[in-house]
């Protein structure tokens, strides 16, 4: 085996494959992408050429800050979730009684598609004959919330599905890492003495770091491109209220056809992506990896 | 290890040299893939001529229409044995998507749907539609169309698709809930207020209405703004000669706001969806809703719906304003949508023919067989028709002025500016001057 994958050929008969269709799929359409944004152009007929005309006007447009807003939002209530997913996997990954089906019940939500997800919490949000309005008439509020047709409650009606339906993904990569740590460790560990809590800080968490930085990326990056729960429940509205960038790009290029804007927003979504990629990387990055065997 | 890694290292130029190369060979051999094989039919052997059209009447949700395309196109292929036509079907939204994809690559199909007016232009005026001057002028369609439903398809002079469809919006109403309150079909638009106050007082939701997808909420300014500032008012400022700051049209927006205060639309409805919004009404938990005439079959054939609902809808034309300029037989509405033949198609002479013959056939039966008002003239004496169809073909046959839907009307951009006011005028986030004010800079804007 060594030999074989020694041999050049033979490895770029492997990688060459998959790597093509990247490049084919997703850099070439990104470098294309970079440049609509330089075009004027409404997806038919001919492109203009406008230089730098359409980021300078990202830049002063206040539609595109306020769904960024929205996704900063959305990425900062991502990431504090992540806290309590962890505690549920730590929960889940200590010697519970019915932990097995406790966390197939976590799981299963993520098994469910984006629109089925949104239907269901579209029926739970019916202004009048809603699960959740239900429930509030029948314990005696008399003026039940509209979730979704409401600007200030827009956002945080849609981040609670969100949240629900990857709890199950970051519970399942969190418990994989904690069923990783060696039981040897808790072992000698409760044998001088330590506290469940003295273990869960001192040992799991340290040793689960890595996993963590990875879920803090995974979550943010996800949330500051996230798209398709709301497109499908409020469609950026009302008015605007539950817009983030990448519902933006989307009016902006198949509603307003005005591609060459469009494409210069995802651009740069695609860039700030990148940078708070960058930024998490450097704030989490560990200069001596922990290792206790 | 080390030595190992430094093998791995040198080779590593040679590796990203051969693989852009690689690459750059995919991409040209892809790039000529592109625009050769281009325009769907093509004549082969023995004179078949294949014709390929693209329709957004899928099986499933729009079973009438589709079998009816389904027969037209049988009957063509068995009276003229050399035409093939294939049928592409694709859901609405996923329609226009395609459409634009398509015309991006030029390989539009031979026949097709668009809309009119601002959805219509890019493609036009990038050379991708043919004119239709000929068929329209020709012995079989001449004088066959509702005065004034092919000019939305009408650019510089020259007429690109034909219209199959006319809609136009009366406000329908639940009988048995204003027989319930005592109500009667209001006349005017303070009556009209009357009735929605008694229903709110009963607890009932006057208006069913789903303000997700904002145009049916601009359904109502547009028939506000047609009655107090008049038809020509309206078709000014969008088109922009004239301005959205107009008085009667500032008034039409403020009017649409007391109608919000006196919670005349369901509860929640700027985010609920137009089917969402219309369920309120075919429970029979709203008094009304404000829909274009696709939704008659609803109220008449549609087997799915018990009869004892469709017996007690009925419809009415919108009130009139005091003091307002407009005129009771002025709608809203406009031609749906219509044929399109490809400019690049090969077999255009072909595809006009089938058109032409499209359009004859389905005039002829779309009412009875789809529900579907045509925007051709219907006999209404020749057929058998239910009572709520008849009513409306007769008004439509008294139609003052049809009024095009806005956010067909306007321009894309405009059209997005357009509903997103729309959507927070009825939020209540914005003035009706600052309603005003927006639609003005997004019409000067022009795009």
């Amino acid at each position: 085996m060594e030999k074989v994958m020694s041999n050049k050929l033979v490895i770029a008969l492997y990688v060459l494959p998959s790597l093509l269709l990247l490049f084919a799929v997703i850099y070439v359409p990104i470098v294309l992408t970079g440049y609509y944004g330089l075009n004027q152009w409404n997806g038919i007929g001919p492109m203009t050429f406008v230089g730098l005309d359409n980021y300078q006007h990202l830049f002063t447009d206040a539609a595109f800050w306020q769904s960024a807003w929205h996704s900063l939002l959305l990425a900062l209530f991502s990431g504090i979730s992540l806290i309590g997913y962890l505690v549920v996997a730590m929960i889940l990954s200590g010697k519970i009684k019915g932990a097995n089906l406790l966390r197939k019940i976590y799981l299963i939500p993520m098994l469910l598609s984006s629109v089925a997800i949104a239907q269901l919490w579209l029926k739970m949000y019916h202004p009048t004959n809603g699960v959740l309005n239900s429930l509030l008439a029948s314990v005696g509020v008399h003026n039940p919330p509209e979730w979704l047709a409401n600007p200030s409650l827009v956002l945080l009606a849609l981040f609670i599905p969100i949240i629900w339906q990857y709890a199950g993904f970051y519970i399942l990569i969190y418990y994989a890492g904690l069923k990783n740590i060696p039981e040897t460790l808790m072992e000698a560990a409760r044998i001088d003495g330590a506290s469940a809590w003295q273990i869960a800080t001192r040992i799991k968490l340290p040793l689960l770091r890595e996993v963590i930085n990875v879920t803090i990326i995974l979550s943010i990056v996800g949330s500051l491109k996230y798209f398709d729960l709301i497109y499908v429940m409020t469609d950026g509205g009302p008015n605007g209220a539950s817009e983030v960038m990448a519902s933006y790009m989307y009016h902006q290029a198949f509603r307003s056809f005005d591609f060459g804007y469009g494409s210069a927003t995802a651009f740069a979504l695609l860039l700030i992506c990148l940078v708070a990629t960058w930024v998490i990387r450097k704030v989490t990055a560990t200069s001596d990896t922990i290792q206790y065997s | 290890m080390s030595n190992k890694y430094s093998v791995r290292k040198r080779s590593h130029r040679k590796w990203v040299a051969g693989l852009t190369l690689l690459l750059s060979f995919m991409l040209v051999l892809s790039g000529c893939g592109v625009g050769k094989d281009g325009q769907g039919g093509s004549s082969g052997a023995g004179g078949k001529v294949t014709l390929k059209m693209m329709h957004l009447w899928p099986e499933g949700s729009s079973a009438q229409q589709s079998k009816l395309v389904t027969q037209i196109i049988d009957q063509y292929q068995k009276d003229h044995p050399n035409v093939v036509i294939q049928q592409e079907v694709l859901e609405n939204e996923q329609y226009k998507n395609k459409l634009k994809v398509l015309s991006a690559s030029n390989e539009l199909p031979d026949i097709g749907i668009t809309w009119a007016a601002g959805f219509m232009e890019p493609y036009v005026k990038g050379g991708l539609f043919t004119p239709m001057d000929d068929l329209l002028q020709g012995s079989k369609l001449k004088d066959k169309f509702v005065p004034g439903t092919t000019d939305a398809y009408a650019l510089d002079g020259k007429t690109y698709a034909l219209p199959i469809e006319l809609n136009i919006t009366p406000i329908y109403y639940n009988k048995a809930i204003f027989q319930k309150y005592n109500l009667k079909v209001p006349a005017t638009f303070d009556e009209f207020k009357q009735v929605v106050k008694t229903l709110v007082d009963h607890g009932v939701a006057p208006i069913a209405l789903g303000n997700k997808d904002r145009w049916t909420g601009s359904l109502w300014y547009m028939y506000l703004a047609d009655r107090i500032a008049g038809s020509e008012t309206l078709k000014k400022a969008i088109d922009g000669s004239g301005s959205f700051d107009d008085p009667g049209l500032i008034q039409a927006a403020s009017e649409i706001q007391t109608l919000v205060d006196m919670n005349a639309f369901n509860k929640g409805f700027n985010g609920l969806s137009n089917d969402e919004g219309k369920s309120e009404f075919m429970n029979d938990k709203a008094a009304m809703y404000l829909m274009a005439t696709w939704e008659l079959p609803n109220f008449t054939t549609n087997p799915e719906i018990p009869q004892a609902f469709k017996d007690q809808i009925g419809f009415f034309k919108f009130p009139m304003v005091a003091g307002g300029k407009g005129d009771e037989n002025s709608w809203v509405g406009g031609p749906g949508v219509g044929l399109f033949v490809s400019e690049n198609s090969k077999v255009k002479a072909e595809a006009k023919a089938f058109v032409e013959y499209f359009v004859e056939k389905w005039g002829e039966q779309s009412v009875t067989q789809a529900g579907v008002i045509p925007a051709t003239k219907v006999d209404t004496s020749k057929e058998k028709l239910p009572k709520l169809y008849v009513d409306l073909l007769n008004g439509l046959n008294e139609a003052s002025n049809i009024t095009l839907f806005a956010d067909v009307q306007m321009k894309p951009n405009a059209a997005q500016v357009h509903l997103n006011m729309i959507q927070a005028l009825f939020g209540k986030a914005v003035t009706p001057q600052q309603f005003a004010d927006q639609h003005k800079a997004a019409i000067e804007k022009g795009n």
